[in-house]
């Protein structure tokens, strides 16, 4: 009788969770399209807000007092909206490719998965923010790297809030397969009014700046804006971002257990696609 | 002493809504033996499996796999057993080699590099090493699946129709290497079919299923003898033909 590969039982395994993102890089690499198109969007929204920055900076004094803030502003959204689009298109990847079953077969744990999804979730961003961001330096000599620390600060809390969108809009598409595809692309997109990316949050009427208050994002915008025209890092709105994010995460985690979950009381795992 | 089975179901039952797709079944798999699930489409074979496998959670019920109960300790099992179905696939843009060393660091193997080879050299799939997985053939894909499956030389296989849609020169190249998968490493193997003379040909014991229940059991000639038939088709067709609201197995019906 030959020898049967007994693998050790563990809650995590890093050997796991790797042989996801290898299998997360397969397809990223396999495919020149999609390579050029995580770079693409965020380069064309880069040199549109640069030539906006360039017709502003003479008319508006708040431009003007801070040329890079709308540039920075929007490579920052871009590390929000990447970093959930990076989480939720990987996992498209296995109800594309009906593959759920399969891989829920193997010792392959949900939280594994997510871990998986996180670590491609930041490559691909770093693949599409980055020519973006070093682009900007000649074209509109704006260098968002002279932000120093604080963009450090600024890019995992966007990444973070991103992974807890993309673990909700997952969950989402455990539901309902493959019909829910569109999801991934424009529920992010509810954050943009009250993340107060391109203006200051006291623009919005009250009530809603109470709901602006209640999400990360808009901590880190106004944490930028204090950074660019204060040059002051707001320890208190880093605070309350890191707060809000261990909370979104924690509903986002919980959200997709759950889904998963249900996935298995329904048969979805088995069925994938539509 | 007794050795605990390979696989113990007990009333087994799983409802979508008000269909019952799997009604209070019970049996056993051996160490070591292969049984067989018969039934017409719908009979619930898929979602027998699923339960077992852990993919589906019973709505009642419980099921046993090496000695673990499959709803509260899985991961324990999972690395021991595998699963393989022609309707479940591989990412189509990644190659085969690249599919099966990603499935053999999930089941964490010890040498992935050998056993890949290994199991392509038997499965003759050295020269499909490098082609995407959506290139392939039927034939070709069945055997990626089943190097898959084999991959942590689980001591449970489960296989959901392994030769369906097949040529017969393929699909007897794949009965060979599961009987010799059985002669190997001793592992248990459930086998959904609907091809008859692959189920004589493979399993030592048969379960007939129909509307979601265990109609009958028996080894294949057992069965074949108390039916009164020559093969066991004539049985399979004798079982599914019969009327759903008779719960009587037809031999008995017609005696």
């Amino acid at each position: 009788m030959s020898e049967t590969f007994h693998a050790p039982t563990r809650s995590f395994s890093l050997r796991r969770m790797f042989a996801m993102v290898r299998r997360y890089w397969y397809l990223l690499r396999g495919s020149w399209p999609r390579i050029i198109e995580l770079m693409y969007w965020p380069t064309i929204q880069m040199i549109m807000w640069g030539f906006i920055t360039l017709h502003l900076r003479d008319t508006s004094t708040w431009v003007a007092e801070a040329a890079g803030v709308l540039l920075t502003a929007v490579l920052l959204w871009d590390i929000l909206f990447r970093g959930q689009l990076g989480y939720t298109l990987s996992f498209l990847e296995e109800l594309y490719s009906r593959n759920l079953g399969q891989l829920f077969v193997s010792p392959l744990r949900p939280i594994e998965m997510v871990a998986a999804l996180m670590t491609i979730s930041l490559l691909r961003t770093l693949i599409g923010i980055l020519p973006a961001a070093l682009l900007a330096i000649p074209l509109f000599a704006w260098n968002i790297f002279t932000i120093g620390l604080p963009l450090l600060a600024f890019f995992f809390l966007l990444l973070i809030m991103g992974w807890a969108v993309g673990m909700i809009v997952t969950a989402l598409l455990l539901r309902v397969g493959l019909g829910g595809e569109s999801l991934a692309w424009f529920i992010i997109f509810l954050l943009v009014p009250v993340s107060a990316v391109y203006y200051p949050v006291d623009v919005l009427p009250v009530w809603l700046q109470w709901v602006a208050f209640a999400m990360p994002p808009v901590y880190v915008f106004e944490g930028m804006r204090a950074v660019l025209f204060d040059g002051i890092f707001r320890w208190d709105y880093f605070g309350a971002a890191v707060a809000l994010n261990i909370a979104y995460l924690g509903l986002g985690a919980a959200t997709f257990l759950w889904s998963f979950h249900v996935a298995r009381k329904r048969g979805l795992l088995l069925a994938g696609g539509e | 002493m007794l050795r605990t089975p390979t696989v113990k179901v007990e009333h087994l039952t799983k409802q979508f809504g008000t269909v019952t797709a799997v009604d209070d079944i019970s049996f056993e798999i051996a160490r070591g033996s292969c049984v067989g699930l018969l039934g017409g489409n719908g009979a619930g074979k898929t979602t027998t499996i699923a339960m077992i496998m852990g993919l589906l959670l019973p709505t009642k019920g419980r099921v046993t796999v090496l000695g673990e109960d499959m709803g509260t300790h899985r991961f324990r099992v999972l690395p021991r057993i595998n699963f393989s179905s022609p309707y479940m696939e591989l990412p189509h843009r990644l190659t085969i080699a690249e599919n099966l060393a990603i499935y053999a660091e999930l089941y964490e193997i010890p040498d992935p590099k050998t056993r890949i080879a290994e199991l392509a050299e038997t499965l003759e799939l050295v020269p499909l090493l490098t082609r995407a997985s959506g290139k392939l053939s039927a034939g070709q894909k069945t055997r990626v699946g089943l190097a898959k499956s084999l991959l942590n030389n689980p001591e449970f296989l489960a296989l959901d129709e392994p030769t369906a849609s097949l040529d017969p020169d393929t699909a007897d190249r794949i009965r060979g290497y599961l009987e010799n998968f059985r002669a190997e490493t001793g592992g248990s193997i459930l086998l959904a079919s609907h091809n008859m003379a692959e189920v004589e040909r493979l399993c030592d014991d048969v379960l007939m299923m129909r509307a979601g229940k265990i109609v009958d059991r028996g080894a294949p000639a057992e069965l074949i003898g108390r039916y009164g038939r020559h093969t066991l088709e004539e049985v399979f067709l004798d079982i599914a033909r019969a009327s759903s609201s008779d719960s009587t197995p037809p031999a008995q019906a017609a005696q």
